[in-house]
C-alpha cells in the first residue's frame, strides 16, 4: 500500500531455514493476509479515504516513535516515556506559537530539543549509572506527563492563526498522500539506512547481542545507549507536533498509553526485547498493522473497551512466534 | 579407626568427556585427608560425588561401611556429609540463623529459638557472629564460618573443605585451621582439598593426589615432603604442537607494568614485555591472572601503578584507552566476551577499528568482506562465508574470529586469556602458529594459560602468580612444572596479607 524505504533486514542467516523465513517474512505475511481480509470482509476498508486515515492516524500515533523505540529496543532497552514525551511536545509546540508568538520552525525546534532533553536525561541513567531503562523511563514518563499537564495547566491550547501552515502540514496532501504520512515513511527510510548503512547502527544493534564484547572491543558503549534514548525523545516530541498539527490543538491527553501502542508495533514487527535483533521494515509494518486492526474494529463497530483485549491477545501472538523462533535457535 | 568413606572405582563422563576415570579414595574418623592436582584433576567432581551432588557414571560410595546411592545433597546431608565449597553458597539475604538452619526449617519459624540455636553452634566454634544479621553482610571469612556451623547443626560426620582458605587473610586461615584440628580430634572425618601445599603438610594425615582424572598415589604425610608430591602431580605431555620459537628478535619494551595493585587480587605486580616476545603468565586459576589483563586493558580499575606502552605513561579508564594505545585482549570466555554470537564473522572481525572500513560513518560492506576474507584465509578460518554468524562455527574457529579482530586493529600489545580452551588440537596447533607469527612481526603477547605445556611450547619466558601477586619467573631452557608448581603451590603463603578482612 505504501512504498517502503530501503530494505532492512538484518544480518543474519540462521538455521533452520523455515523458521528464518517465518522470522523475516512473518510480520509481512501477517500484514497481508490482515489487509485481503480486512478488504474482502468490507467494502468500507479499501477506500482511498479510509486508507489514508488510517496511515495518518498511525503517523500521529505509534509510527513515528517506533523508530526511536527500535533503536532502545535494539540495545536491549525500553523507553515507557515516548506517549508522555509526545504530549509535551503536542502541548509544548501549542503554546510557544499561540502563547508565545515564537515562529513555527524556531517552536519546532525547540520542542524537538525538549524531547531530545528528556532522552539525555534517561540515557544519562541508563547508560552511566547503569540503572534499568525499565524504571528510569518510568519515571521520566511522569516527569514528561506532569510537564505537559504544568505548561498547559491541563487545558487544550488551540493554536489558532498563527498555528495555520502547521495545521495545513498536518491535514494536508501531497500527491494524494497525506503529509504527516509521508513525513513518517521519511523517517523510517532514514531510519533504515541509519541502522543499515552506519557504523552506528550496526553498534547499537551489537550492543544489544552482546554489550560486553562490544565494550572490550574498545567501543564507547555509554554514548551510543545514550543516544537511542536522545532519539527516541526527539521523535517523540516530533510524534506529538504531528498530533498537534493534525487537530490544531496541543493537549495534554495525546499519548496516553501510547507507550504500550509503540513497544506493540515494534514487536509485531519482530524485534527482540532481548535486544541485538530487528529491522526497520518491520517495525512499519508492525505501525500499520495495529492501525489496520483498530481501523478494523472501529468499522466493525467493536466497543473501545473490547478493542483493548484484542489487541492484548495480538501482541501475545506475536510474542509466540517469536519465542517459537527463538528457541529454535538454541 | 572406623572407615567412614570408601569411594571405589568411581568413573564420571561428561558428554563423552572423562572427568574421573575409576578413582579410590577412603576416609576414616578422626582424620584429615588432604586431596592435591592441578586444576582440572578432578578433584572437586570426585567431592560432588560424595555430597551426592552428581551421580557417578559406575563405582560405589559406602558410608560407614554400607553401600549407598545418593539420591542428591540432601540425602547426603541426612547421612552426615556436608560438603563446604569453594564458591560459598549462603542466601545473602538471609539471616545466618536462618542459612544454618535452611532446609529444616518448620513451616512458621520461631526465630528466638532458632537464633538462640544458632548462637549456640557458632560459640562452640569461637566466633562471636550475631544470628540474626543477614549473611549477605558478613566478610567471606565469617560466611566460611556459617557453613560450617550449618554442616555441624547437621550433625555431619563427614566434611569436605574444597580450598577453603583461597580467600582467607593470615589470622582467618590460623582460626579455621584450628576448628578444623578440633573437628578431627571429635572424631569427624575431614576432606581438606587445597593448593597451598605448606597447609597440608601442617594439617593432614594423609595426602591423594590426583592428576587427569586417575587416582596417582595416598602418602603418609609424615612419611613425604612438598617435592615428592608435585612429582607426583606433574608429568602431562603434549605432542609437538609447537611450532619454532626462532626467528623471533626480541626488541624494545613495548609494555610496561608497574606496582600495578587491585584489592586483594592483584599486588604489585610489575613486569614488562618486549616487542617480539611471548611472555607467559602462569599460576593457578584464581592466582589473578586474569584481573592483571584485565588492569592492563582498561577493563578494571587499578587502585594504584602505572602501565607504560612504548614509553609513554596510559590513562586507561576503560577498555577504550587501551584499544586506541594499541592493546588488545582475547578474554577467557570467548562466548560471553570474546565474539558476538549472532553477528556474523565480518562484523566480529572488523568491530575493534570499524572506522577502517567506514567514511563519515557510513559502512562499505564491500570493503569489510574483502579485509575479512583475507584475515580468514590468513588463519586458516573454516567456514562457509564472513556472513555466517561465530555461532555456526567451532570453537577453534570462534577463537580465531576473536583474534582476527585484534589482528585487523593492528596491536603492538596482544593478551591472550586461555586461547586454546574448548580448542580442538588443529586449531591449538594453528593458533600457537599464529601466536607466533605475532611475535615475528615485532608484537608484543602475554599469554595467560593454565596448560603449562602450552606456556613451555609458546613462550620466551613465564612469570608465575601465586594469590595476585608475581611470585617467580621462569627462563627459557629452565621450565619444568615441578619448578612452575612449586612456586605457585609454596611461595604463595608468604604472600599473604596480614591486614584482617
Amino acid at each position: 500500500m505504501t512504498t517502503t524505504p530501503a530494505s532492512a533486514a538484518a544480518p543474519s542467516s540462521l538455521t533452520p531455514r523455515i523458521l528464518e523465513a517465518v522470522r523475516h517474512y512473518g510480520t509481512l505475511g501477517i500484514f497481508l493476509v490482515l489487509v485481503i481480509v480486512a478488504s474482502l470482509w468490507s467494502d468500507a476498508f479499501l477506500t482511498e479515504r479510509n486508507l489514508m486515515n488510517v496511515v495518518r492516524q498511525v503517523a500521529s500515533g505509534a509510527g513515528i516513535m517506533a523508530v526511536g523505540m527500535l533503536f532502545v529496543v535494539l540495545t536491549r532497552g525500553i523507553d515507557l516515556s515516548v506517549g508522555s514525551i509526545a504530549a509535551v511536545g503536542s502541548v509544548l509546540c501549542a503554546h510557544l506559537i499561540a502563547a508565545q508568538g515564537f515562529s513555527v520552525p524556531l517552536a519546532i525546534l525547540l520542542v524537538i530539543a525538549t524531547g531530545a532533553a528528556c532522552g539525555v536525561v534517561t540515557g544519562f541513567f541508563v547508560a552511566y549509572m547503569r540503572l534499568p531503562s525499565f524504571v528510569i523511563s518510568l519515571a521520566m514518563m511522569a516527569i514528561a506527563r506532569g510537564i505537559s499537564l504544568i505548561v498547559s495547566a491541563g487545558r487544550p491550547i488551540t493554536m489558532g492563526e498563527p498555528g495555520a501552515s502547521l495545521v495545513d502540514f498536518g491535514s494536508g496532501f501531497f500527491l494524494g498522500i497525506p503529509q504527516p504520512a509521508i513525513l513518517m515513511l521519511l523517517i523510517y527510510a532514514i531510519g533504515a539506512a541509519v541502522l543499515t548503512y552506519t557504523s552506528f547502527g550496526r553498534i547499537v544493534t551489537a550492543i544489544g547481542s552482546n554489550e560486553e564484547a562490544v565494550r572490550l572491543s574498545g567501543v564507547p558503549v555509554e554514548r551510543y545507549v545514550l543516544s537511542v534514548y536522545v532519539i527516541s525523545g526527539a521523535l517523540a516530541a516530533v510524534a506529538g507536533i504531528v498530533a498537534a498539527g493534525r487537530t490544531g490543538i496541543g493537549t495534554p491527553q495525546v499519548g496516553v498509553g501510547a507507550e504500550l501502542d509503540v513497544i506493540a508495533a515494534v514487536v509485531i514487527g519482530g524485534a527482540s526485547l532481548m535486544g541485538g535483533r530487528g529491522n526497520m521494515f518491520n517495525t512499519l509494518l508492525g505501525a500499520l498493522i495495529l492501525g489496520i486492526i483498530t481501523n478494523i474494529m472501529n468499522l466493525a463497530g467493536v466497543p473501545g473497551y473490547h478493542q483493548n483485549v484484542y489487541l492484548g491477545l495480538i501482541i501475545i501472538l506475536a510474542m509466540l512466534i517469536q519465542y517459537v523462533t527463538a528457541r529454535s535457535r538454541r | 579407626m572406623t572407615e567412614l568413606v570408601s569411594l571405589s572405582g568411581i568413573r564420571k563422563n561428561y558428554a563423552g568427556v572423562q572427568a574421573l576415570k575409576g578413582v579410590d579414595f577412603d576416609l576414616k574418623a578422626g582424620e584429615v585427608h588432604a586431596l592435591v592436582g592441578e586444576n582440572g584433576a578432578g578433584k572437586s567432581t570426585l567431592m560432588r560425588v560424595l555430597g551426592g551432588e552428581t551421580p557417578p557414571t559406575s563405582g560405589t560410595v559406602s558410608l560407614y561401611g554400607e553401600m549407598v546411592a545418593l539420591s542428591g545433597p540432601r540425602d547426603a546431608t541426612s547421612r552426615g556429609v556436608s560438603v563446604i565449597h569453594q564458591e560459598l553458597a549462603l542466601a545473602p539475604d538471609l539471616t545466618v540463623a536462618e542459612n544454618i538452619f535452611l532446609g529444616r526449617l518448620p513451616g512458621f519459624v520461631n526465630h528466638g529459638a532458632l537464633r538462640k540455636a544458632a548462637r549456640d553452634i557458632l560459640d562452640r566454634l569461637g566466633f562471636a557472629i550475631d544470628p540474626a544479621v543477614q549473611a549477605g553482610r558478613l566478610t567471606v571469612a565469617h560466611q566460611q564460618v556459617v557453613e560450617i556451623a550449618k554442616a555441624l547443626s547437621n550433625k555431619a560426620r563427614i566434611i569436605v573443605f574444597d580450598e577453603p582458605t583461597a580467600v582467607l587473610a593470615n589470622s582467618d586461615a590460623e582460626r579455621l585451621l584450628a576448628i578444623i584440628r578440633e573437628l578431627r580430634a571429635g572424631g569427624t572425618g575431614v576432606v581438606y582439598i587445597s593448593h597451598r601445599l605448606n597447609e597440608v603438610f601442617d594439617l593432614s594425615d594423609r595426602i591423594t593426589v590426583m592428576k587427569d582424572g586417575s587416582h596417582v598415589e595416598t602418602l603418609e604425610t609424615v612419611a613425604t615432603d612438598v617435592d615428592a608430591v608435585i612429582a607426583r602431580m606433574v608429568g602431562r605431555q603434549m605432542s609437538a604442537l609447537f611450532p619454532p620459537k626462532d626467528g623471533r628478535v626480541p626488541g624494545k619494551v613495548v609494555v610496561d607494568v608497574r606496582n600495578v595493585t587491585r584489592g586483594r587480587k592483584v599486588r604489585d605486580v610489575s613486569f614488562s614485555v618486549r616487542a617480539g616476545e611471548v611472555v607467559g603468565l602462569g599460576g593457578l586459576v584464581g592466582s589473578g591472572r586474569t584481573e592483571v589483563a584485565r588492569l592492563v586493558f582498561g577493563a578494571d580499575k587499578m587502585d594504584s601503578g602505572t602501565v607504560e606502552l612504548n614509553g609513554k605513561p596510559l590513562h586507561l579508564s576503560s577498555p577504550r584507552d587501551a584499544v586506541r594505545a594499541q592493546i588488545g585482549l582475547v578474554p577467557e570466555d570467548r562466548k560471553e566476551h570474546g565474539v558476538i554470537l549472532d553477528a556474523p564473522i565480518r562484523i566480529n572481525t572488523t568491530l575493534a577499528k570499524i572506522r577502517s572500513i567506514t567514511r563519515f560513518g557510513i559502512l562499505n560492506v564491500t570493503k569489510e568482506r574483502q579485509v575479512a576474507t583475507a584475515l580468514g584465509a590468513e588463519m586458516r578460518l573454516k567456514a562457509s562465508s564472513v556472513d555466517a554468524p561465530v555461532s555456526s562455527l567451532s570453537g577453534g574457529n570462534q577463537q580465531k574470529v576473536a583474534l582476527a579482530k585484534w589482528f585487523h586493529a593492528d596491536c603492538d600489545l596482544l593478551i591472550l586469556d586461555e586461547p586454546t580452551r574448548g580448542v580442538d588440537v588443529g586449531a591449538k596447533s594453528e593458533i600457537y602458529n599464529l601466536i607466533n607469527d605475532l611475535a615475528k612481526a615485532g608484537k608484543a603477547v602475554l599469554v595467560i594459560s593454565s596448560e603449562h605445556q602450552e606456556l613451555f611450547g609458546i613462550c620466551d619466558r613465564i612469570l608465575v602468580m601465586a594469590e595476585g601477586a608475581i611470585v617467580g619467573e621462569l627462563a627459557e631452557g629452565a621450565f619444568t612444572e615441578q619448578q612452575l608448581l612449586t612456586l605457585a603451590m609454596t611461595q604463595s603463603a608468604r604472600n599473604r596479607d596480614e591486614a584482617s578482612l
